[in-house]
């Protein structure tokens, strides 16, 4: 049987319960090994408490263990039956904000968890909005601590009141709303008994059963060239074949590309995968292909349809997330940019918003963008990039700016479309 | 089958490294991980040859087994072998050799991988370690960094997202590169199982000579010094792990091949690392501090 995986991150306030969650998940769907376990309680006992701390489980690190929050994202796996799970459990704290963003990249569904006392507070928001920037396609808004509310359905409605007024002014296409209790395990794997009123899924079965169509781009053809292949032995003197992922829609043997920027035509002679020659290569798929022509091909180039061209551009729009505490982002700074496989330098041109991340207002007035903060920015660069709309292609929409000096990831780009 | 997107994303990592970095080394002991790690890294590049050396960080503590199998694998996939050797360390005045029933030379490997990594100027070494392992790995990031002294800091990871990786340093700095961040172990079988993957023999279940300690079975090799009350005996067990002679142990199985290790694998109730590491016992982040330092 052919099981799909689902990458999911949590997100939300410092303390909500996110790494509890995933503990009590992990333990109630009998992934927690023996001695995984033993080690949690017996950490939890040597400090007094009488319950197993289930965060021990994924707060790995001696810091987060002896603060008691999460600073780093922690990666678990896990299957039922139904689906195999890839779990990124990030930290909540707004000082970590940045450790939020690389594990909620890449997933296809995003756990905003809120603590039912508190509702929904800045954090909740900033990482709704982080989600909603980074296209995250599908939520659940957990309203945890529900024990502590007296499983009174008034915690849910209040939540789902304030998250809808906020949400209204998101792209947001899937959002569920499931009270939860991750300490007693209350409507995480079987629905619980304390919440009679509550009618819905429990939150592994709405897991186990979310629709995600494939996150992958399957019409517009990118294939950023990784690695030139180039044996230079006797058997393989003239092989010269071009590496890459497939970032979007799909190639054939025998179809007609483009290389870009050369924009020089030539064909799919061979394609080959993990296992051997294949027939058609599709997104996400790590190939090398061979062509039918010699036209000068290099790493950073991108193949794609003679039809169906990316931007070829010097001058790009994009929302930032800024996450260097170091330095600020401010207009005619220069930087290094990372998209796909090709790496140039880039100059702020302007600094066009910065967004409220509680009103959602634009501060067209903002000077500089501070740690954490969110806002729209214009870019040009010293050689053209192949770019689609991050919403259209999160591969060939998304990059990283670079300090030239620390050499840290400071910036995450999300391509806009200008106007937009 | 294991998932392609997994072998997809690790040949991704693997040829991404290549063309960022200048010096690249790929660790191999042998061992389940790094095995698969070398096929994924042949397969990356074919049908050109690996384009760089790898590595093996030999403590001197090794099973016959595996130094017979490293040496056939270097001569049938026609790589490049460096040895990196902690007795050498330990000759030179560079560590001191560690005395007693309870001694291993594990920990001595940072000093020796560290020394050689400077020597070969390696600018990134890849590494089989996977984040399902221990709570500290599930932290890492797939291009770790390591400061001019091989240092991780955890605290100042850097941001990563989507597949972009930053390998940027500074002269005398490294990365860590860790192909198998997303595989579990039994992702690990199941590769092997499906590929027909060779191990070392000691993999699969056999009969040996070993004692119990901390309810542990070590094997009884002339580098262990046993206690008085560690009497050896015979039976069946096979390796879940391959390490330093000194501070891995055996498990009691009669799984003699890759359909009934793949079967207990899956069913296994006690992780890889809590069932044969003595030396993961020590503390509660003892991972955690030896990784800080630039083990493996
Ligand atoms: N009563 C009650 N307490 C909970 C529940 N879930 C979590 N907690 C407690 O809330 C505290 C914080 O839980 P964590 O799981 O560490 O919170 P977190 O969201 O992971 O925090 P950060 O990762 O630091 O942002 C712990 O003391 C938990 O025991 C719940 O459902 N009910
Ligand atoms: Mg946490």
């Amino acid at each position: 049987m052919v099981t799909t995986t689902l990458k999911f991150a949590t997100v939300g306030s410092v303390d909500d319960g996110k790494s509890t969650l995933i503990g009590r998940l992990l333990l109630d769907s009998k992934a927690i090994f023996d001695d995984q376990l033993e080690h949690i309680t017996a950490v939890s006992r040597r400090r007094g408490d009488d319950v197993a701390d289930l965060a021990l489980l994924t707060d790995g690190l001696r810091a987060e263990r002896e603060q008691g929050i999460t600073i780093d994202v922690a990666y678990r796996y896990f299957a039922t039956p139904r689906r195999s799970f890839v779990i990124a459990d990030c930290p909540g704290h707004i000082q970590y904000t940045r450790n939020m963003v690389t594990g909620a990249s890449n997933v296809d569904l995003a756990i905003v968890m809120v603590d039912a006392r508190h509702g929904v507070v800045e954090q909740t928001r900033r990482h709704t909005l982080l989600v909603s920037l980074l296209g995250v396609p599908h939520l659940v808004i957990c309203v945890n601590k529900m024990d502590l509310v007296g499983n009174h359905e008034a915690a849910l409605k209040a939540v789902i009141d304030q998250f809808t007024e906020f949400a209204a002014k998101l792209e947001l296409r899937d959002v569920t709303f499931i009270p939860i209790s991750a300490l007693n395990g209350d409507n995480v794997v079987d629905r619980s008994p304390n919440m009679p009123w509550y009618q819905g899924t429990s939150l592994l079965r709405h897991l186990e059963t979310v629709y995600t169509a494939s996150d992958h781009n399957l019409i517009d053809t990118r294939f950023p060239v990784q690695y030139v292949i180039r044996p230079r032995t006797t058997e393989h003197h003239d092989f010269r074949g071009y590496a890459g992922t497939m970032a979007g829609g799909s190639l054939r043997v025998g179809d007609d590309v483009v290389v870009l920027p050369s924009g020089l035509p030539t064909t799919i002679a061979a394609i080959d995968g993990f296992d051997g020659p294949c027939s058609e290569a599709r997104s996400g798929d790590a190939v090398v292909v061979r062509l039918s022509d010699h036209v000068d091909v290099s790493r950073g180039d991108m193949l794609v349809r003679p039809n169906n061209h990316p931007v070829v551009t010097q001058d790009l729009d994009a929302m930032v997330c800024w996450m260097d505490d170091r330095a600020t982002l401010r207009p005619r700074a220069m930087y290094t940019l990372q998209h796909t496989t090709r790496t140039v330098r880039a100059v702020v041109t302007d600094l066009r918003y910065e967004l409220d991340i509680s009103t959602l207002h634009r501060n067209t007035e903002a000077t500089e963008l501070g740690l954490n903060a969110i806002g729209r920015i214009a870019l040009h660069t010293t050689a053209p990039l192949f770019i689609d709309d991050y919403h259209r292609n999160r591969t060939t929409g998304g990059f990283i700016l670079i300090d030239e000096h620390t050499n840290a990831t400071v910036a995450a780009g999300m391509i806009a479309e200008r106007g937009r | 089958m294991v998932a392609r997107p997994l072998v997809d994303e690790s040949i991704s990592i693997i040829r991404e490294a290549a063309a960022q970095f200048e010096r690249p080394a790929l660790l191999f002991s042998g061992g389940k991980d790094s095995v698969v790690m070398l096929h994924l890294a042949l397969a990356a590049f074919r049908p050109a040859p690996l384009p760089f050396p790898i590595m093996h960080v030999d403590t001197g503590h090794n099973f016959p087994e595996v130094i017979e199998f490293r040496d056939r694998m270097v001569e049938q996939f026609n790589v490049q072998l460096l040895v990196a050797s902690v007795q050498a360390s330990i000759d030179s005045g560079r560590v001191a050799d560690v005395q007693g029933p309870r001694s291993s030379r594990n920990v001595l490997q940072t000093v020796t991988l560290l020394d050689a990594i400077t020597e070969h100027r390696f600018d990134a070494v890849f590494g089989g370690a996977r984040r399902d392992e221990e709570r500290a790995r599930a932290k890492e990031r797939v291009f770790s960094h390591r400061d001019e002294f091989g240092q991780w800091d955890p605290k100042q990871q850097r941001p990563e997202l989507w597949g972009l990786y930053n390998g940027r340093h500074r002269m005398n700095e490294h990365f860590r590169v860790f192909p198998l961040s997303n595989w579990t172990e039994l992702d690990i079988w199941e590769f092997i199982r499906e590929q027909r993957i060779e191990l070392p023999s000691i993999y699969f279940a056999h009969r040996r000579e070993v004692f119990r300690r901390d309810g542990m079975l070590m094997a009884a090799t002339p580098f262990v010094e046993r206690l008085p009350n560690e009497e050896p005996f015979d039976t069946t067990v096979r390796f879940r792990t391959v390490g330093d002679a000194s501070c891995t142990a055996a498990i009691e199985s009669t799984a003699s091949n890759y359909d009934e290790v793949v079967a207990e694998t899956a069913t296994a109730r006690v992780t890889e690392r809590g069932a044969t590491r003595a030396d993961d016992r020590i503390s509660e982040a003892g991972m955690e501090d030896r990784k800080r330092q630039g083990y493996f």
